[in-house]
C-alpha cells in the first residue's frame, strides 16, 4: 500500500484515535503511517456490534417478560455468549442454561452468584435486576 | 512512583511485536517492529473451523498468541523472564515489585477490560499484550503500542484484564528481557529465519494453516450459499475483522512483513532477491484489502440481491497462489553472503 492510499475515513469505532499502519513512499521505502481508519473495517465492525446489541436487546424484553432470567440480558450486554460465560466462571454450559430459567436463578446460592458477578463485572444486586432501560456496557 | 524515565513511547501496528520491539530496544537493542515480527517467524495462516471465537471460527493471520516473544527469544538468543500467576493478588504485588526495581514490564491482557479501548473496539480477545511502565497513586502508566500515545489504567480494571479466564487466558502474565545480546549476526539469521518462514507457509502438514488454509477458507465461503444469509453476512463480516480489525489484520501483517523484508535486504548487502520480494507482498497485502472490500460490499446486497460467494472464492484463491508464488520465490533466493 501506497502511502497516499492509507486510508483516513475518521471512522467513529476507532473513537479518535489511530491506528499504526505499513505504506510506501514514492522510492517504495516502507514507513509507519498513522490511519484514522478504513470505512470498511468500520462497517465490519459495526455488523459485529449491532449483532451483539441485537442479542442483547432480544435478551431484554425475554428477561423483561420474566421469561428469562436477567443473568440472560447481563451474559449478552456484556458481549458474551454461553461459550464465553462457561469460561469466564468456571461452570458447565448445561448449568449456566439452566440458570436462564427464573425459578432456578431466583434459588441461586450466594458463592454461584458471586462467580457470575464476578466475571461479569457487575454487583450482585446489579445482576439480580435488570436496568430501567437497556443500554450498553 | 514514577515512570521509568527514559522509557519511550511509539505508535506500532501490531501488540506483540510492537511490545517486544520497545522493550528489546529499552534494554539497548535497537529492532524495529518489523525485523521483531519477521526474526520471529510471526506470518501464518489458519482457519481454525473448529476452534469458536463468539460463534465464529477462530481465524488468524499470523503466529499464535506469544510465539513472538518465544521466537525472539529462539533467534536472537535474548533471555525472558516470564511469569504467570495463580493468584491475582500476588500477580499484582510482583508487578508492583518489579516496577519499584526499575523495570518495564510486558503484560497479556484482555481487550474487552481495557478501559482505554474504545467501547466498539471491546471484545472479548484474551490476547493483548501491552507494557507497564510505571505506577502513579492508583493508576498503572501503560505503553500500549497499537495507542498513538501512553494510556493509564486503575488497579482494579489491570488486574480484571490481567487475570480474566476463558480461552488464551492470560493468567496474569508478564514477561520482561534478563539478558540481550548486543550484536546479532544477522548474515546468519536472516537467510534461516526467512526461509524457514517461507517454508512454514507453503509445507504445512495440515490442510487449515499456511497457504493451505487460505484455500480451506476460501472453499467454506462457497459453501455459504446454502446458509441462512444473516448467518452468511455475518460470517463474512468476521473474516473481514479479524483481517481489518483485530491487531492490525491480515493484511497488515503482509505490509509488515514486506518492510521487513525491504529492511533484510539493505542489511544482506542489499540483496535483490529480497527486495522483489517485499515488493511482491506488498501486491500481495493489496489484493487481501481488495478481498476485505468485496466481501463488505457483497454484505452491503439487498436480501433480495444474490450475494455472489463464488466471486469472493476466486478472489481469495487468487489472494492464495499471489502469496504462494511469493514464498516460492523466496525459497529460491540465494544468500551470497554465508
Amino acid at each position: 500500500m501506497e502511502q497516499d492510499m492509507v486510508p483516513q475515513d475518521n471512522i467513529s469505532t476507532y473513537a479518535d484515535n489511530k491506528k499504526a499502519v505499513y505504506a510506501t513512499d514514492r522510492s517504495g521505502n516502507y514507513n509507519v503511517i498513522a490511519s484514522s481508519g478504513w470505512e470498511i473495517e468500520e462497517e465490519a465492525t459495526l455488523q459485529a456490534v449491532r449483532e451483539m446489541e441485537r442479542l442483547a436487546r432480544e435478551a431484554y424484553v425475554l428477561a423483561a417478560r420474566g421469561e428469562y432470567s436477567p443473568l440472560f440480558f447481563h451474559m449478552y450486554n456484556r458481549r458474551m455468549d454461553i461459550q464465553v460465560l462457561a469460561e469466564a466462571t468456571g461452570l458447565f454450559k448445561w448449568r449456566i442454561k439452566r440458570h436462564f430459567k427464573p425459578v432456578v436463578f431466583d434459588r441461586l446460592s450466594e458463592k454461584i452468584l458471586a462467580r457470575y458477578s464476578d466475571a461479569l463485572g457487575i454487583s450482585r444486586q446489579k445482576l439480580c435486576s435488570l436496568p430501567q432501560q437497556n443500554r450498553n456496557l | 512512583m514514577q515512570e521509568q524515565q527514559d522509557f519511550k513511547h511509539r505508535h506500532f501496528a501490531h501488540c506483540e511485536s510492537g511490545v517486544m520491539s520497545l522493550m528489546v530496544s529499552h534494554h539497548g537493542l535497537p529492532l524495529s517492529e518489523a525485523m521483531v515480527f519477521g526474526l520471529s517467524g510471526a506470518l501464518m495462516f489458519a482457519y481454525i473451523p473448529f476452534v469458536k471465537l463468539g460463534g465464529m471460527p477462530l481465524i488468524a493471520y499470523r503466529s499464535r498468541p506469544r510465539s513472538i516473544i518465544k521466537g525472539l527469544q529462539k533467534t536472537l538468543g535474548i533471555k525472558m523472564k516470564m511469569h504467570t500467576f495463580s493468584n491475582p493478588s500476588k500477580g499484582m504485588a510482583t508487578l508492583d515489585a518489579l516496577l519499584q526495581q526499575g523495570h518495564v514490564v510486558g503484560a497479556q491482557s484482555s481487550v474487552f477490560w481495557l478501559p482505554y479501548f474504545p467501547p466498539e473496539m471491546r471484545f472479548h480477545f484474551n490476547a493483548h499484550n501491552l507494557i507497564i511502565v510505571g505506577k502513579e497513586g492508583d493508576d498503572y502508566l501503560i505503553s500500549d503500542p497499537v495507542f498513538e500515545s501512553s494510556q493509564r489504567c486503575a488497579t482494579e480494571d489491570l488486574k480484571k484484564a490481567r487475570f480474566v479466564k476463558g480461552m488464551m487466558a492470560p493468567k496474569g502474565l508478564i514477561y520482561y528481557p534478563l539478558a540481550v545480546p548486543d550484536h546479532i549476526d544477522y548474515q546468519r539469521i536472516l537467510p534461516a529465519v526467512i526461509k524457514r518462514n517461507a517454508k512454514a507457509m507453503l509445507k504445512t502438514p495440515v490442510p487449515i494453516a499456511g497457504i493451505r488454509g487460505i484455500r480451506a477458507l476460501a472453499r467454506s465461503i462457497t459453501r455459504l450459499s446454502g446458509k441462512d444469509p444473516r448467518q452468511a453476512r455475518l460470517f463474512l463480516g468476521h473474516i473481514v475483522r479479524m483481517q481489518e480489525e483485530i491487531g492490525t489484520g491480515g493484511a497488515g501483517f503482509r505490509f509488515i512483513y514486506a518492510s521487513f523484508l525491504q529492511e533484510a535486504g539493505r542489511l544482506l548487502d542489499n540483496n535483490r532477491g529480497l527486495e522483489s520480494a517485499s515488493r511482491e507482498m506488498t501486491i500481495v497485502g493489496d489484493q487481501w484489502r481488495e478481498f476485505a472490500l468485496l466481501a463488505v460490499t457483497t454484505i452491503r446486497k439487498k436480501r433480495n440481491d444474490k450475494m455472489n460467494f463464488s466471486a469472493l472464492t476466486e478472489k481469495l484463491l487468487h489472494v492464495a497462489a499471489a502469496e504462494a508464488e511469493v514464498y516460492q520465490r523466496i525459497l529460491k533466493i540465494r544468500f551470497t553472503c554465508l
